[in-house]
């Protein structure tokens, strides 16, 4: 237990103490995490900048990767692999930039942990830091995609509604329930080797699984329940709502977009509180 | 709970850890289902320390002796707060800085200048703040020229130099150094030891771990010696010392008896 204090946090420490048997409370955790908002900033600049260091355009990447990449989807999208959708790739793009988002962010989380191994032999701190710094700097990334994204809307003519304005908050939702699976993941890929292997491959499975490139309603009847049964099916909606349709999302679907949310939150929480005693012998 | 003394600036009370490992480590979620299946689970109860008391006053300076495996870092940890002690209490008054031990805590392909910030940021130091104490940091390791550099590029001594001039310099209360003074060359070797010193008036706190036993006579006011996870001696760093060297002899020359 600690009495308003932080090892090597920001709150002038006054007795720090380190007792058995006593796990701090999901309270406690928050505030150590807070107490640390300086690592964190420096985390987040180093998931941001160190991808492109040792490339000639730098942070340009930043904006040039999600731009090459999406004027590349959207030709093979709207040329060899067209649905009868109006403005079939951005239908695709609104939910692939999150699902990217999703993807390289639980990633990213698995492999920093294990990364930061060392350091969290040398000095305390709140283990959690890393999947948020992750989430953070790929929230970041999210949201500057989202400036190439309306260049190619304009492009291709499809229309640019206010309801864009809503996106930062279903990010947010998003980038959530994104934090609570990469805590979760994280934390069991310190003890078990194999899980980040088998999560390249189930993600790959889940992608197929969520309506990202194709309409729900192609799919035979038999399957159709594997697909509504996938929680970013729900999820992802927040951001096809006010990309494709132009609309706000539906007061339903951000409230199971919520509660999903903050259900994987809980429950990936829960996973890394319980097993972070143990990373020291697995790290 | 455990009382701190206002005096202290570390207390611990009957501290014991176990480590309980299984007798092979389960490397897969696919190898441990299976395990848990057949309940087949084997446990191995290693100790890293066992009722292990102590209180030092801030300011004080002590040397951690033993041999190899005795706990002497895992002693560093749990006062750390790195690791959660089995049983048992532990106090800390202050700031602990990161413990400063070979090859350790720094991002191979950032610059030095960016582990500089890092490792700030790790004390709560802000950029601003860390700005005005990096030309310090810089000219006490004595790496102005390769400070952009990839910290990839440098030596083991570099590298070693930067993680004490870094963590000396961000004014912690309880410093962790675990056999340190080691590599360096002897120049930078006297300049760490002229600064451990400074810190001393200072009432910096120091926990100094070392098989060196001229270093800590010279460094630290008192020592413990641990053996097994327990302390097998504690008292003013040259009884302590001597009384280790001494056992070291007569052990050796006995297992060499029994060998012989």
């Amino acid at each position: 237990m600690r009495d308003d204090c932080r090892i090597g946090g920001m709150v002038v420490a006054e007795v720090c103490r380190n007792v058995a048997g006593k796990r701090p409370t999901p309270w406690e955790d928050v505030r150590d995490v807070a107490s640390y908002w300086h690592l964190l900033a420096n985390l987040v600049h180093r998931d941001l900048t160190v991808r492109y260091k040792r490339s000639i355009l730098g942070f340009f990447w930043t904006l040039l990767n999600p731009l090459l990449m999406m004027v590349i989807l959207t030709v093979v999208f709207s040329h060899f692999f067209r649905f009868a959708i109006l403005h079939y790739e951005i239908y695709f793009l609104s939910e692939f930039l999150v699902w990217m988002f999703f993807a390289q962010t639980t990633a990213n989380s698995m492999a920093s942990l294990a990364w930061n191994g060392p350091l969290m032999k040398r000095v305390r701190l709140p283990k959690t830091i890393f999947a948020l710094a992750g989430t953070v700097a790929g929230m970041i990334n999210l949201l500057l995609s989202c400036g190439p994204l309306i260049a190619i809307m304009l492009v291709v003519g499809a229309p640019v509604r206010p309801a864009l304005l809503v996106l930062p908050l279903s990010f947010l939702v998003i980038a959530v329930f994104t934090l609570g699976v990469s805590l979760g993941l994280s934390a069991l890929a310190v003890y078990f080797d194999d899980v980040a292997q088998m999560y390249q491959v189930g993600i790959m499975g889940l992608m197929y699984l969520t309506p990202i490139m194709y309409p729900l309603d192609i799919l035979p009847d038999r399957f159709r329940w594997l697909v509504e049964f996938n929680p970013l099916t729900k999820l992802f909606e927040l951001a096809r709502y006010p990309i494709y349709h132009g609309q706000l999302p539906p007061l339903a679907v951000f409230g199971v977009g919520v509660a999903l949310a903050l259900g994987a939150l809980v429950l990936g929480w829960t996973v890394f509180r319980r097993l972070a005693g143990g990373f020291y012998l697995h790290l | 709970m455990l009382a701190l003394s206002s005096a202290a600036a570390i207390a611990m009370h009957d501290v014991s850890v176990r480590f309980r490992v299984p007798t092979r480590r389960i490397p897969t979620l696919k190898e441990w289902a299976i395990r848990r299946l057949t309940s087949r689970f084997q446990y191995e109860d290693f100790r890293g320390l066992d009722g292990v008391s102590l209180e030092l006053g801030i300011g004080r300076s002590l040397g951690i002796i033993g041999a190899n495996g005795a706990g002497k870092s895992t002693l560093l940890r749990v006062i750390a707060g790195i690791l959660a002690p089995t049983s048992g209490a532990v106090a800390v008054r202050g700031r602990v800085a990161p413990i400063i031990e070979l090859g350790t805590g720094f991002d191979q392909e950032l610059s030095g200048r960016e582990n500089v910030f890092f490792n700030g940021a790790l004390l709560g130091r802000s950029r601003t703040e860390m700005r005005k104490r990096f030309a310090g940091i810089v000219a006490f390791a004595e790496l102005e020229d390769f400070i952009d550099a990839p910290l990839r590029t440098y030596s083991t001594g570099m590298a070693a130099r930067l993680a004490f001039s870094v963590a000396t310099t961000v004014d912690a209360d309880v410093l962790l150094l675990d056999e340190i003074l080691s590599v360096g060359d002897g120049a930078f070797v006297a300049r760490c030891k002229e600064r451990i010193a400074s810190f001393r008036r200072a009432g910096v706190t120091i926990l100094f771990v070392s098989h060196n036993m001229n270093a800590v006579r010279w460094l630290c006011d008192e020592a413990i010696w641990l053996r097994d996870g327990r302390i097998a001696a504690h008292g003013p760093a040259k009884d302590v010392t001597a009384e280790y060297s001494q056992w070291l002899k007569t052990d050796k020359s006995s297992a060499r008896r029994r060998h012989g």
